[in-house]
């Protein structure tokens, strides 16, 4: 994946580079928002990476830029403000996710990959497979290995959202801004016990794990 | 000398009584000049009167014997003492007769009476005129007279002396000197009682404000007792004292616990990575650094708790308000919160029927009522023996209330005010993770949608009540 940070803190910016580059992806970096915005224009980025503050033009405005002259590649939003209205803010002038440092480079990641994604069209699917797990979207209904598993409405958004994003790190915040529509930090292992409830569903009677934890960062779907 | 005057005409005082005594001089003079004018014109009107009278004896006098009986008579009276001036003067005004000696030439060319007091000499009769006419003076006396013409061309004055009007001038002179007296007496009086009692007691009270400024924060300013206006003042002051006192205390209380509360993980923090350092394998490295990474997210936490309760209480934007569905709130806190609650063996339960609306923000509640349900899992969890929480919702007349009771250990009642208080963590509940702002943070967001945050509950237990004001609510 190609990345574009455009950040004006050199040493965060380094840092994220390096880390991009471990996790197998190409990271480029603009130090200002007029080369940010300059860049960002080609189109060439699968996601772009954007500090709100940022010297000679700021993050927003750069997003809105863009958004106005038809560019809508993926964005997400860094910012040292993490109110709701901050938030709200971000996302009006065309962000898609937001994340508010200091945050772990795992949520970081886990978020662009998934909205790399985004930019594919997984969305209209009706049925998700993943291994011999299955979920019909409009019959609300889930099998493995054909055979029925009840769940319950929570249950089964939270599986919906493994699913969309099998293969890829969900993390905590994720499922809990995706499935429960809430933004602060549970704090506490809230939504692990839904994860482990989840997981002695579709699990339980059968021999393979479906439902991973991933250390450090959240949860992954993968046969 | 100047110094000192110019000093105590900076005591308000002074200035009253200076004013006071200005005043009272120009009413004092201008009544008594009015009163004096208003007696001289009557007393002149008097001389004029008798005057006349005389003029008139005197016509008739010369109506009966001609000229020669006039002489006689005048020369007569000019006898007898008494204030009256009698001259008879032949046409060119050469004094015939009479008790005049000698007068403003002038006085005699004019017929009628004289327009001002003119002076004049006697004839000298010193014993009888002191008698009589108290004025001691020696030289020329001031008179007021009517001149006649007589048929033959004579010349006839008749006037009186005006010596009594002069003396009713002293009269009046003496009466302003007592006047001024008595008035420079009052303001002495008025500086005495206003400067030495009154203004004495503001000296006091910025004599007690700059001991207070000085640093002495626990001083008051001295009340008198008199429950006047100066009381009231001083009162008014200490209660704006008092607050003052209570908001630096508060602020001196929240920087302790802040400072205690970040040190303590702080340190936690550094002595594993200096732990780290000193042991040499892989695992162990990544252990504390994992341990280091939770450390510190959890004080990021409170900084970001406190960022947000400052920003609630200094007036946030109320862009972010809606009309949201309590309900909807509590149902589904409870459902994220149930799994976990069931893990440590609470049983937490909703009872909330649909449709509470309010106008707010939703993620605000939502992540307050997390807060507190969270603590009421965690206090109630392995407290008694049917550990529950329940979360409930009502309408009470014209608010909607959301209450969390648990069974958990409760509050105290005395410690029930400082529990919401910023960083104030109860004895019992610093062995408990969190960053002790849980309630403070629920508190400032019950003030932004102008509500309360109230607790309750009969120990053990504890009901922590959101109550919300339902009155701008759509009906349902």
């Amino acid at each position: 994946m190609k990345l574009l940070v455009i950040e004006d803190d050199r040493e965060a910016a380094e840092y994220l580079e390096k880390a991009f580059d471990e996790a197998g992806h190409l990271a480029h970096i603009a130090a200002d928002g007029e080369t940010g915005y300059t860049l960002a224009s080609s189109g060439e980025y699968d996601v772009l990476v954007v500090d709100r503050m940022l010297p000679r033009r700021d993050g927003l405005s750069v997003v809105a830029a863009l958004r106005a002259r038809g560019n809508d590649t993926p964005v997400l939003i860094l910012s040292a403000l993490g109110e709701v209205d901050d938030r709200v803010t971000g996302l009006r002038a065309g962000g898609d996710d937001y994340l508010t440092k200091p945050y772990a480079f795992s949520e970081l990641l886990a978020r662009v990959e998934v909205l790399k994604k985004r930019g594919g069209s997984k969305d209209v699917e009706t049925v998700y497979r993943v291994g011999d797990l299955e979920l019909d979207r409009l019959s609300h209904s889930v099998k493995r290995a054909g055979k029925e598993i009840v769940l319950q409405p929570r249950e089964f958004r939270l599986l919906e959202y493994l699913m969309r994003h099998a293969g890829q790190v969900v993390t905590r915040t994720m499922l809990l801004e995706n499935v429960w529509d809430y933004h602060f930090d549970p704090q506490t292992n809230v939504i692990d016990v839904h994860i482990s409830r989840l997981r002695s569903k579709i699990e339980k009677e059968f021999d393979t794990p479906v439902l991973h934890t991933v250390r450090g960062a959240g949860y992954m779907l993968k046969a | 000398m100047l110094g000192s005057i110019s000093a105590l005409m900076k005591t308000t005082a002074a200035r009253l009584s200076a004013l006071y005594l200005l005043l009272f001089a120009i009413c004092a003079v201008g009544l008594v000049f009015y009163m004096g004018s208003l007696t001289m014109r009557m007393l002149t009107g008097q001389i004029q009167d008798t005057v006349s009278e005389e003029v008139l004896s005197l016509g008739r006098a010369y109506q009966r014997g001609g000229l020669t009986t006039l002489v006689r008579v005048v020369e007569g009276r000019s006898r007898q003492p008494g204030a009256y001036l009698y001259i008879i003067a032949d046409p060119t005004g050469r004094i015939l007769g009479g008790n005049v000696q000698s007068l403003e030439p002038q006085v005699l060319g004019a017929e009628g009476w004289t327009e001002r007091p003119f002076s004049y000499e006697r004839y000298g009769e010193p014993e009888t005129r002191t008698a009589d006419v108290p004025t001691a003076r020696e030289g020329p006396h001031m008179a007021m007279a009517v001149v006649v013409r007589l048929p033959n061309q004579m010349i006839l004055l008749v006037g009186r002396d005006l010596g009594e009007p002069e003396r009713f001038g002293n009269v009046i002179r003496r009466a302003l000197i007592v006047a001024f007296g008595m008035m420079g007496l009052g303001a002495l009086a008025i500086w005495f009682l206003v400067g030495r009692r009154a203004l004495k007691r503001i000296d006091n009270i910025s004599d007690a404000s700059r001991r207070i400024m000085g640093g002495d924060l626990s001083g008051r300013l001295p009340v008198a007792g008199a429950g006047d206006e100066f009381d009231r003042l001083s009162q008014n002051l200490n209660e704006m004292l008092a607050r003052i006192g209570a908001l630096n205390e508060g602020l001196k209380q929240v920087s302790d616990n802040i400072a205690h509360d970040l040190k303590t993980p702080l340190t936690r923090l550094r002595n594993r990575a200096e732990a780290a350092l000193a042991r040499g394998n892989e695992p162990q490295h990544r252990a504390a650094l994992e341990a280091t990474i939770a450390e510190s997210d959890q004080l990021i936490r409170t900084f970001n708790a406190i960022l947000m309760i400052s920003r609630l209480e200094s007036g946030y934007s109320a862009e972010n308000t809606a009309v949201i569905d309590l309900s909807a709130i509590v149902a589904d806190v409870v459902e994220l919160y149930e799994p976990a609650a069931d893990e440590v063996g609470v049983a937490l339960a909703a009872d909330a029927p649909a449709g509470l609306v309010i106008s707010g923000n939703r993620e605000l509640i939502g992540q307050s009522l997390s807060n507190i349900v969270d603590n009421a899992i965690k206090y109630s969890a392995g407290f008694g023996e049917h550990p529950r929480v329940r979360v409930a919702a009502k309408r009470s007349g014209g608010e909607i209330v959301v209450s969390i009771c648990d069974t958990g250990p409760g509050i105290p009642p005395e410690d029930r005010a400082r529990a919401t208080e910023r960083f104030v963590r109860l004895e019992q509940s610093r062995s408990q993770p969190g960053s002790g702002l849980g309630l403070s943070l629920a508190k400032a967001v019950m003030t932004f949608h102008g509500g309360r945050l109230e607790l309750s509950g009969e120990n053990p237990g504890l009901c922590v009540s959101m109550i919300f004001p339902a009155g701008d609510s759509p009906a349902p």
